[in-house]
């Protein structure tokens, strides 16, 4: 009994983590059709936003929750105003320019840091018992983590003010500049959310996989393929994509090993868009965020 | 082109490929020979470029994975050449290992009207799967017939030989020939084939795909031969890398390398040949200098080139270039036009 | 009750074709017929379901349920590639068209479906004469005005020799001696083949018109010539709004 509730914790986990790594990439491929290439970079930057301030003897809660999205944020808001946003609607340019992006960034931080790891840190919180296994409390916290950053994503989008403005002018610019809103702003606005988010993610992931200047592609490709299978709606498909990606990743790891199980999830991602070429949203729960 | 002279369409592709020719057979005398092997793995990365103007500059098809069928290929040739004993078999193995699978995958995707961005994303997957799955073949268990697979540390590759005699190695200078001629070869085949019935169709697909099936073109058919082709064609250029570097890795399949094939062909003009093969040249260079020093990483440079290109010059170097000299030819013939059919236009108001 | 008419062959047909778009019924249980060699234009207002009728017929659609034949054979829910091969000559609403190619270069691409290299030159010079389109044969299609464009499209529906030309909004946003040419090249192609055109354009329809099939809310309001069809009460509410 106990052995289930260890296997099942792990998957979940292995669910959670999917969709952490992947919200932001949702939030700024749902609102602005922007499929952005460096976030894996952005996942890096938060990890090492979070180690460099802890070792400079930040408290490591303020700079995991409030540092990483913060700067982060700020250089998504950047980013966006020179370079994206000359790319709008050219879905393959913003491809490739944010590949470039992230290529960019690689090197700017192997510059400043040295290809080699910045001093990791350990993961806080130790260790919660399951019966006669262990389990890293950190992990539990990252689950809870992710439940309520996405309850917190789903709040800002439908009961504030902003997320409504961001809602309409996402299905439709020409309305909202119509009615007096600041495109441009929303979008800037929207991408620094994005990319905020997504520092938050990986400066929370920081103490479990260290950070090296090309820890984003390992990211990347999981992050993209779930965004893609999940298909436009941002909550929605994130959490669907991850349940059944990271599932079938999870379930193939613990049979066959973690090698046959990134491939399980690598497959069903292709088996998925063959069967739904507009992501599991385009056909299903539709009408959702 | 439309039925036309194949030979007049041609005429720039054939002049680049005389080029080609004369370099090949000065340069053993002009350079040194580690230029030369150097070369080599250029020419090999070029005919990769080639294969991916060829199926997303003409014929649409976003192929993010371009690398997948170029690994794949020297994967086969390597472990063909291995167990054959001999490369002769091993390098039309590889061609068709390679084409195999392409026609599989596109079948695959074509056929289930998968399109654009996620096609490419699709094709990428692929690559990161063969970067995944091989690298962690490192046991003595993986092997196929005699050959190791390697895991991360790769595979040797037996060198080229003359076909009629599996000891006599080729020389490093008989290789570059052999490299050279192969990229000739696929670039005069792949300039021939845009002038085909086929070819246009491609191209029409690319242009506006309801349109050719509306005309009553199968688009599915089309892009899958084209997409077969060009990873038969990526796979030459695999067999020409393991012999260029000796040894062939999965880090070829790396997502790195797959943003390069396709920086290739931003930065040489997609829509020609010519260009993304020059690119490679160019690029190639570029990163062996850098690579000497420590100040400018590599990552960097490449990152700055593609951002550079797709803002600024998004049609690449080739396209910009040959825009530049109609340019300034134009005026003259399109104020004789614009003046003739000004007149037409009083008369018919009439 | 019949008359001449059910002698002729039926070339188009459809049972009780119904397309919906979830809640929508753009089209509702029509059964349509078109003879060999008839000009049809199908009117109605916007909404009326006269392009959605139009692409279940060219295969851009798979009609929720109900038939299409095309000479007797189902075409219901086959790929446009499969409907044009049996050779039916589409035009599309927003022209469809090779922007990135020469004029002649897309007739050229339609010829050659047909015939061997140098047939399909002969009749790409052909059709281009025709449409007079041979000052800007070597024009790239992308650049061209918009009438001219409809004009190309309209070459490379001709140089397919079809025997049925299905037209969505040929004469859109032509001036008028454009739209009276197309009227002419129209007739001219109905000696030689059967049309479907669907139009908004009243002017144009009475250049070119023969039955009249008008739509309403996804079915056929009803049939006739566009002289009884002014004089209509219900299709006048509907669609002519007492104007024309």
């Amino acid at each position: 009994m106990d052995l289930v509730v260890a296997i099942i914790f792990q998957l979940v986990y292995g669910i959670a983590n999917l969709a952490l790594i992947s919200l932001g990439l949702a939030i700024i491929f749902g609102m602005m059709r922007v499929i952005n290439l460096a976030h894996g970079e952005f996942l890096m930057l938060g990890g090492y936003t979070v180690v460099v301030a802890t070792n400079a003897g930040v408290n490591i809660w303020i700079a995991m929750l409030i540092l990483a999205p913060l700067v982060v944020g700020i250089i998504g808001v950047i980013v966006e105003r020179v370079l994206i946003r000359w790319l709008y609607g050219r879905m393959v340019d913003t491809l490739l320019a944010t590949w470039g992006l992230s290529l960019l960034l690689i090197g700017l931080v192997t510059s400043i840091f040295g290809a080699s790891t910045a001093t990791t840190i350990s993961p806080p919180l130790g260790i919660i018992r399951i019966g006669d296994y262990s389990a890293s409390g950190y992990e539990l916290f990252l689950i809870g983590v992710t439940i309520i950053l996405f309850i917190a994503v789903f709040a800002t989008l439908k009961l504030t003010r902003l997320g409504l403005v961001a809602r309409g002018t996402m299905q439709n610019p020409e309305m909202s500049s119509a009615l007096g809103v600041s495109t441009t702003r929303i979008y800037m606005i929207t991408f620094g959310l994005g990319a905020g988010v997504t520092g938050l993610a990986g400066g929370l992931l920081a103490p479990v996989t260290g950070v090296l200047p090309t820890i984003g592609a390992t990211y990347i490709a999981k992050a993209f393929i779930t965004v893609i299978s999940g298909g436009s709606a941002i909550l929605a498909g994130t959490a669907t994509g991850s349940i059944l990606l990271g599932g079938i990743n999870g379930i193939f790891a613990f049979i066959t090993g973690p090698t046959i199980g990134e491939v399980a999830l690598l497959v069903a991602a292709i088996v998925l868009l063959r069967l739904m070429p507009r992501g599991i949203t385009g056909r299903f729960f539709r009408k959702f965020l | 082109m439309n039925g036309g002279n194949t030979l007049k369409a041609m005429r720039p592709v054939i002049i680049f490929a005389l080029i080609g020719i004369i370099f090949m057979f000065l340069a053993p005398y002009v350079l040194q020979l580690f230029t030369i092997i150097n070369l080599t793995t250029a020419i090999a990365l070029a005919v990769l470029a080639l294969s991916l103007a060829l199926v997303w500059g003409f014929g649409g098809i976003l192929c993010f994975g371009q690398v997948a069928f170029f690994g794949l290929g020297a994967y086969a040739y390597t472990i063909g050449a291995i167990n054959f004993g001999g490369s002769t078999w091993a390098i039309l193995v590889s061609i068709m290992v390679s084409a195999a699978f392409a026609a599989l995958l596109g079948y695959f995707v074509f056929f289930g009207r998968v399109s654009d961005v996620y096609l490419g994303v699709i094709t990428l997957t692929v690559t990161l799967i063969f970067f995944s799955l091989i690298r962690r073949t490192s046991g003595p268990e993986y092997k196929i017939g005699n050959a190791q697979i390697g895991g991360f540390n790769g595979v040797t590759s037996p060198p080229l030989n003359l076909p009629w005699d599996t000891s006599a190695f080729l020389f490093p200078e008989q290789v570059f020939y052999v490299a050279m001629a192969a990229l000739i070869i696929c670039y005069l085949f792949c300039g021939w084939l845009v002038t085909t019935h086929f070819g246009r169709v491609c191209v029409g697909i690319r242009e506006n795909e309801l349109r050719s099936e509306l005309l009553g073109y199968d688009s599915r058919l089309y892009k899958l031969g084209i997409f077969t082709i060009s990873a038969g064609i990526a796979a030459v250029g695999g067999v020409l890398f393991c012999n260029g570097v000796g040894r062939i890795t999965p880090d070829v399949f790396n997502l790195y390398n797959a943003a390069l094939t396709i920086i290739w062909v931003i930065v040489g003009g997609r829509g020609t040949l010519i260009g993304p093969i020059a690119a490679t040249f160019g690029l190639f260079y570029l990163t062996s200098a850098l690579g000497g020093q420590s100040v400018l990483n590599n990552n960097l440079v490449l990152g700055a080139i593609l951002i550079f290109f797709v803002l600024l010059v998004p049609k690449g170097v080739a396209p910009t270039i040959t825009d530049w000299f109609v340019g300034r030819r134009k005026p003259r013939r399109a104020s004789r036009r614009r003046r003739r059919a000004g007149l037409r236009d009083k008369v018919k108001e009439v | 009750m019949k008359s001449d008419r059910d002698r002729r062959d039926v070339i188009v047909e459809t049972r009780n074709l119904s397309m919906h778009f979830g809640g929508v019924r753009a089209v509702e249980q029509v059964d349509f017929t078109l003879f060999d060699k008839e000009l049809r234009c199908l009117i109605g207002p916007n909404g009326a379901g006269k392009s959605t009728f139009f692409k279940c017929l060219t295969g851009q659609l798979t009609p929720t349920s109900g038939e299409v034949l095309i000479r007797g054979q189902q075409t219901t829910g086959a790929e446009p590639h499969e409907v044009a091969s049996l050779g039916v000559g589409i035009k599309t609403q927003v022209p469809n068209v090779f922007d990135g190619l020469s004029v002649d270069e897309n007739i050229w691409l339609s010829a050659r479906r047909w015939h061997k290299a140098k047939r399909a030159r002969t009749i790409t010079a052909e059709t281009i004469e025709r449409l007079k389109l041979g000052d800007i044969r070597r024009e790239m299609v992308g650049r061209l005005a918009h009438g001219q464009r409809q004009w190309v499209e309209l070459g490379m529906v001709v140089a397919a020799e079809p025997w049925l030309v299905l037209l969505d909004e040929p004469a859109a946003g032509m001036t008028h001696e454009e739209t009276a040419r197309t009227a002419e090249l129209i007739k001219e192609i109905n000696t030689q083949a059967a049309l479907i055109v669907v139009e908004h354009d009243m002017q144009f329809i009475r250049m070119i018109s023969q039955q009249v099939t008008v739509f309403h809310e996804g079915q056929i309001l009803m049939e006739d010539t566009m002289e009884a069809i002014s004089n209509d009460k219900r299709a006048r509410e509907v669609y002519l709004g007492n104007r024309a």
